[in-house]
């Protein structure tokens, strides 16, 4: 297990020298968006249509954040369940997505592509809204606003401590940890 | 027959969904304190730690301890000598309910299943909230209050088991249901079993065994030990502090059946199983 400092967009350099178990602190901008937004960004790629952010090395984060209070940057900010996402996830790497953030597990398709075309799926703690929070320094929507906690937020972090669970080589962080510590 | 305020009733609901979002409950403060000591994994006592430091953060701060602040979910005993003022006792829920999330800055989580739309414009902030209500002696009011997040709902399952199957059945259900939900519930869960009644009761009744806090004993010796069995049963599926791998994956299991009796009908053991997180948040008040 080692620790990395990295700075968004992310290159293949990068994410290949990462390993399942490895913790990560991002530093930069991240885009964030579930599923209904997932929606509209994969049919823009469809149509042959521009995003609302560059794709090329980014790092999407799976958010619907609490409304920030007067003079906060943002509210409660923790991940969400990522499987909603895996059906739009593999064409978004397909076209440079080079990260994602979420909890919980991943289909073997986003798990090809992450092998494919190089990418990883990192996890941060669910629950931790308000601790992760604090390393959100600066929010604004960038499209969608109608979709309210599922507007894309394009947002700045620093240290945003994540865990590798997903690498380039195949690996499963999940899977792993389970078989190590599974008593029967 | 004693008279309760509609506003009165309004404002106690607002006043605890906002303090129990941002506050961890105690039961579940010194939960995750006791897994931390007994976690063998260096992951997930790191997500653990990570999760006293957020509740600490989150109190100080009055911030949502997690951005999903749930589906409101009440269940109500209302005394037969007290009467609302002003506006049924539903409305009054539903207010609360709406005032609690608004002014809170607490997420508006509720949409059309079909079209997904939020619900907040059409029918109101984070409404309408899921009521049960139950009529009982006295001059009381007594409200449970759950914010309830999606992750956890979403590794939620419900069967009917043949009645041969019995507890052996029950075990291997709630062993099935938490071993596929992995690190997607956000472990470390508690879960409510709600066994017999009816299809649908059982689901009611593992939600509502989520409102006793942990470390309560079950009253029925016999489930108080079926509690402990299944739960070493569950941490041995190695799953851990959100699922990178550990042994402490469940708090506690929480079994609830339908009274008097234990009752089913002679032909079916429905079994239900509520998973929640770790971010429980509940309440309890009386009116």
């Amino acid at each position: 297990m080692a620790e990395y400092k990295l700075q968004t967009p992310l290159s293949d350099e990068d994410v290949s020298k990462l390993k399942a178990g490895d913790i990560v602190y991002l530093t930069g901008t991240l885009y964030t968006a579930r599923d209904a937004a997932h929606k509209r960004l994969v049919e823009l790629i469809l149509n042959g249509e521009p995003l609302p952010f560059d794709l090329e090395g980014a790092v999407i984060y799976y958010v619907g954040p609490t409304p920030p209070k007067p003079g906060e940057v943002i509210g409660s900010a923790g991940p969400t369940t990522s499987y909603r996402m895996d059906s739009y996830a593999p064409i978004l790497i397909e076209h440079g997505l080079k990260g994602m953030i979420g909890k919980g597990k991943r289909n073997q398709d986003v798990k090809e592509a992450c092998k494919k075309y190089k990418a990883v799926y990192f996890g941060a703690v669910g629950g931790a809204g308000a601790l992760l929070a604090k390393r959100i320094k600066d929010a604004k929507v960038i499209a969608y606003p109608e979709l309210g906690p599922e507007a894309v937020r394009e947002i700045v972090v620093e240290d945003f401590p994540v865990v590798v669970v997903n690498d380039t080589y195949g690996n499963d962080l999940y899977e792993e940890g389970r078989k190590l510590w599974a008593k029967q | 027959m004693r008279r309760v305020a509609y506003e009165d009733i309004v404002k106690a609901i607002r006043d605890t969904i906002i303090y129990s979002t941002t506050h961890l409950s105690e039961d579940m403060h010194k939960a995750l304190k006791e897994a931390l000591e007994k976690e063998e994994s260096i992951v997930s006592k790191a997500v653990l730690e990570q999760l006293l430091e957020n509740a600490e953060i989150a109190a100080k701060e009055e911030k949502p301890l997690c951005q999903d602040t749930g589906l409101a979910i009440f269940f109500v005993k209302v005394g037969s000598d007290v009467q609302v003022e002003g506006g049924t006792l539903k409305e009054a829920i539903y207010e609360g309910t709406r005032r609690g999330y608004e002014e809170g800055y607490l997420r508006a989580s509720t949409c059309d299943c079909f079209t997904r739309a939020n619900l907040k414009d059409k029918v109101g902030y984070n409404l309408p909230p899921i009521i049960y209500f139950d009529l009982v002696e006295g001059d009381k009011i007594e409200i449970e209050f759950a914010a309830k997040g999606g992750g956890s709902e979403n590794g939620s399952r419900a069967t009917v088991l043949a009645p041969a199957q019995g507890k052996e059945g029950i075990l291997n259900f709630v062993k099935q249901v938490v071993s596929d939900a992995g690190p997607n519930v956000c472990p470390p869960i508690v879960v409510g079993v709600g066994v017999g009644g009816s299809f649908d009761y059982a689901a009611v009744m593992s939600k509502h065994a989520l409102f006793r806090d942990i470390g309560t004993p079950n009253p029925d010796p016999e489930l108080d030990a079926f509690e402990k069995e299944i739960q070493e049963e569950l941490n041995k599926l190695g799953i851990g502090a959100m699922g990178m791998g550990g042994t402490q994956t469940v708090l506690a299991v929480h079994i609830e059946t339908y009274q008097p009796g234990r009752m089913c009908h002679i032909a079916s053991l429905p079994v239900a199983v509520n998973i929640q997180c770790h971010s429980s948040r509940h309440a309890h008040i009386t009116i």
